[in-house]
């Protein structure tokens, strides 16, 4: 009996919330700043944007031809990991291990005499099983139609082309490659940079963490990591392995503690050692559950009271499908996320449901994790992504 | 974006509703529409095209029936269809004839492998058994331990001869886990093995020498509630490289709509047989197909919410409020506030309303609405004094200048809120009146039970049964009611809800589904 007598208060209570908000809505809404963010200016506070200018993006992008070699990295204790550049060429090659059958799908399509209703279906099928989503699949595909319309292609190349076109556009638009996808890791004269990871559980936030790590330190750069994840057992040894494993200290509190108070402390550790980053790695949690998105909240706020987070990272996985919109939307209002990282990518799943995210929140894919190696970490490159999706 | 699957087909239907069988052209029309919530349900490609196939089939020359529109129509077939292929072949974990009963998980990395070891050897121990937990996953930095602490929590021991991050031969542990189970009379070993992709042959060959190794009688296959399109090609992969018996769906407490389940279910034929839903270790449960089915279609998964509501809500306050509510005694602000901030913990607003069913018509302003609004409103009912709280209607011009100041908000929206509350209240206290209608089986059983109910329980009983039986109808027909399920509406529901905020709310308010919860309830 008792639900559903709460069924129906709860169904009242949200009667009278609901029914005023649609009420009031309108008026309201127009004193609001429009909600999302330009996509050309990341992070709302004008600070990070002012301090982005000055500071030069860590990860090189990566251009076939590197235009200046990153600082050698000095001996830090344990390893040396390569420093970030020309990782793009194996992430080409991993990319393209498992890829071929979506390509072949296309290059058959594409190559018919004609084209009919039955090969664009088939198009967006394709574009679909990618996770790329009904909607922006079926977007892309009515461009490309009345493109190839237009420009009378006929041979499947040119329509592979204009198909590489679309699909990069859908990618990069109102991004410049060059500063919206770099990380913000260079310290603010003695302040170190602050760059807090999130995401759902599962994703590969201590391993990204891990490799974030021994990215910068092959930079030359110091680093501090936050192990703020005091909810999943051994989640802080784990990032205590890769922190020995390339010098890095790790700050860990024991199992249960405060996740702020960790991360306070580690902000702490890295403004009096004079750290030039300092690495936050939070525990998974579903974006469904309130309470832990509250505390995350808190994280945030208790390390701004030292440090301004330069970059909150989401970490998307591959795999994910439609749910990883959902997900981005709830972690982008509650710590205001700066950049993705698409881990997983080296599996069959080709996470184009990044496109959805990018387009709706205009937070751009800074990095792809490529494996479980220590170094499987890479600037994300929209045309190699493109080139993945597609199949070469 | 977040349209339903009954919404879309109603719009498909709206100029068909008077045939009185499904054309090929109706099916047609659906099929699309169909085809488009699967997708977005993230069941994969070629299970959505089968599938289709398969509805339309089934759906050729059905005959409409009285109660439902078309469009319900389908919908029932696509969910029946689910359930069938969700729940065809449900079974429980077989065990070994000589014991130890051996249990291998396999799955891709995070799935949450390790975590539902703990969960299955806990599940298992309440069920008797004495099961080991065996660490064979060496790869992830860490893993064993993380296996060592989810033991210890669930109070099972864990082989753990190897220190793992890299080190030591997982087919030897599992190996001599065996050797071990038998000498310490365990009669399961769950074997928690490394995360690997499909394509990875070096790794997949590794999976085969463990299973090789160990023979396990079950192998299950770990897939999170989230993964999209790629999960055909994982599982096939999964399937072919190591083979498995079963699987266990993770991450169900997300809002993931699962289709997951779907294409692995459909693809690879084994049954879905656990669920996890929860960080904790007892979130752990066998599947439901029905409420997956439900959750697949996006059909409003009540019976998930009235659960959730269950985990969320203070006992003590729940019956307080149910006394209260069953005594016709007045709804106050404070109790208002009170519900208010118990609803604001079973999830973001959101999500919430999506889990109502027909609430397709409101999208878009709900899509709106977040808990900053939620507070908003409490921000305002706590400027209020208890007294004014108590008598809400004391509040004139004077008091509402007050806390609009006190809440930083208008007059306008103190007064708009507590005229909704008004009508809110009335529309409850009509309610309470409507609990002892015959058309609620549950609601009768508690009025007989409270003190004051007997005198509504006679005068209302003796309406005219065929006018509410109309007015059900009508209400079934004149909106997208997306729980289409065979009973239709129950009778009695279709003015449970008098119009308290006409204009406002969606149908959808008008609780369809109370029907399946009586039944749950009486189980």
């Amino acid at each position: 009996m008792e639900p559903v007598i709460l069924l129906i208060i709860a169904l009242a209570v949200l009667a009278v919330v609901v029914g005023g908000l649609l009420l009031l809505r309108p008026g309201r809404r127009t004193t609001r700043p429009p909600a999302p963010p330009p996509p050309s200016q990341p992070t709302g506070e004008g600070s990070t944007a002012v301090l982005e200018r000055e500071a030069a993006p860590t990860l090189e992008r990566a251009p076939p031809a590197p235009p200046a070699e990153p600082v050698a990295p000095p001996k830090p204790e344990i390893e040396v990991p390569p420093p970030s550049a020309g990782r793009l060429v194996r992430l080409r090659a991993r990319l393209a291990r498992s890829q071929n059958a979506l390509g072949r799908t296309l290059l058959v399509l594409l190559s018919r005499d004609t084209l009919d209703d039955e090969a664009w279906e088939e198009i967006e099928d394709t574009l679909i099983g990618a996770d790329i989503g009904v909607t922006v699949s079926r977007e892309i595909t009515e461009a490309l139609r009345t493109r190839v319309q237009v420009l009378g292609a006929r041979t499947p190349a040119q329509v592979r082309g204009l198909l590489r076109e679309e699909l990069l556009k859908q990618v990069s638009d109102g991004f410049a490659e060059d500063t919206d996808r770099g990380l913000r890791t260079a310290p603010h004269g003695t302040r170190p940079a602050v760059v807090m990871v999130v995401g759902v559980n599962g994703t590969g936030k201590t391993t990204t963490c891990g490799k974030l790590a021994r990215v910068l330190v092959g930079d030359g750069r110091s680093v501090v990591l936050g192990a703020a994840d005091t909810f999943r057992a051994a989640a802080a040894d784990q990032l205590e392995t890769w922190g020995a494993r390339v010098g890095a200290q790790v700050v860990r509190k024991d199992e249960g503690a405060d996740p702020a108070s960790v991360a306070f402390d580690a902000v702490k550790r890295g403004v009096d050692g004079k750290v030039d980053t300092v690495i936050v790695d939070t525990a998974g949690r579903l974006h469904t559950k309130t309470g832990l998105m509250d505390e995350l909240g808190k994280v945030k706020r208790v390390v701004e009271k030292q440090a301004a987070v330069d970059e909150v990272l989401l970490v998307l996985d591959a795999t994910t499908g439609q749910n990883g919109m959902q997900q981005a939307r709830v972690f982008a209002e509650v710590v205001n996320v700066t950049g993705i990282v698409l881990t997983k990518l080296d599996g069959t799943a080709k996470g184009g449901i990044v496109i959805a995210v990018q387009r709706e929140l205009g937070v751009p894919v800074k990095l792809v994790g490529l494996g479980e190696g220590p170094d499987d970490l890479a600037p994300f490159e929209a045309e190699a992504f493109v080139d993945a999706i597609i199949g070469d | 974006m977040f349209e339903t699957l009954s919404d879309r087909l109603t719009s498909v239907f709206s100029s068909l509703r008077s045939k009185g069988r499904l054309s090929e052209a109706d099916i047609n029309a659906t099929a699309r529409e169909i085809r488009i919530a699967l997708l977005e349900a993230d069941v994969a490609l070629p299970v959505v095209k089968d599938f289709i196939a398969h509805v339309k089939e089934r759906a050729t020359g059905a005959e409409v029936s009285q109660a439902l529109n078309p469009a319900q129509q389908v919908v029932k077939i696509v969910n029946e269809e689910l359930i069938e292929i969700l729940g065809g072949e449900t079974r429980r974990i077989r065990f070994a004839k000589t014991p130890p009963t051996v249990v291998m998980l396999a799955g891709l990395q995070g799935a949450g492998k390790t975590t539902l070891a703990g969960k299955l050897a806990r599940w298992l121990k309440g069920e008797g058994h004495t099961p080991l937990l065996v660490a064979a996953d060496l790869q992830r930095p860490n893993a064993v331990q993380q296996l060592q602490v989810v033991g210890e929590r669930a109070g099972v021991p864990v082989f753990a001869p190897e220190p793992g991050s890299g080190v030591g031969d997982p087919v030897a542990v599992a190996r001599r886990s065996i050797e071990q189970a038998r000498h310490a009379q365990h009669d399961v070993v769950i074997i928690d093995t490394a995360g690997r992709l499909g394509v990875d042959a070096e790794m997949m060959q590794q999976a085969v020498d463990i299973r090789d190794a160990v023979s396990p009688d079950e192998i299950l296959f770990v897939v999170d509630a989230m993964v999209g399109q790629d999960a055909v090609n994982t599982a096939q992969a999964f399937m072919d490289g190591v083979g498995f018996d079963g699987v266990a769906l993770t991450k169900l407490d997300g809002d993931a709509r699962g289709g997951a389940a779907l294409s692995v279910r459909h693809i690879t034929g084994r049954p879905i047989m656990f669920a996890s839903t929860g960080e904790k270790l007892e979130d752990f449960d066998l599947f439901h197909p029905d409420r997956m089915a439900g959750r697949i279609l996006d059909m409003g998964d009540i019976l998930t919410l009235i659960e959730q509501a269950e985990k969320a809500f203070d006992a003590e306050q729940a019956a307080k409020m149910t006394t209260k509510f069953a005594s016709g005694e007045d709804f106050t602000l404070e109790d208002f506030l009170e519900q208010m901030m118990m609803i604001r913990k079973l999830g973001p607003i959101g999500n919430l309303l999506g889990m109502l069913p027909g609430m397709g018509q409101v999208r878009d302003q709900v899509s709106q609405i977040d808990d900053k609004d939620l507070d908003r409103v409490a921000a305002i009912i706590r400027s209020m004094t208890p007294y004014e709280r108590a008598n809400p209607k004391a509040i004139n011009g004077s008091r509402r200048a007050r806390i609009a100041a006190g809440s930083g908000t208008t007059v306008g929206e103190v007064g708009s809120l507590v005229t909704r509350f008004f009508e809110a209240q009335k529309m409850m206290r009509q309610m309470a009146g409507g609990m002892g209608l015959p058309g609620m089986p549950g609601g009768r059983r508690k009025a007989a039970k409270g003190k004051n109910a007997k005198t509504k329980k006679g005068k209302q009983r003796s309406g005219d049964p065929r006018k509410r039986a109309a007015a059900a109808k009508g209400a079934g027909d004149g909106q997208p009611t997306p729980d289409a399920l065979p009973q239709g509406l129950p009778p009695g529901l279709g003015g449970g809800l008098p119009g308290g905020l006409p204009g406002q709310l969606p149908p959808g308010f008008q609780m369809p589904d109370l029907g399946k919860l009586q039944t749950r309830k009486k189980k």
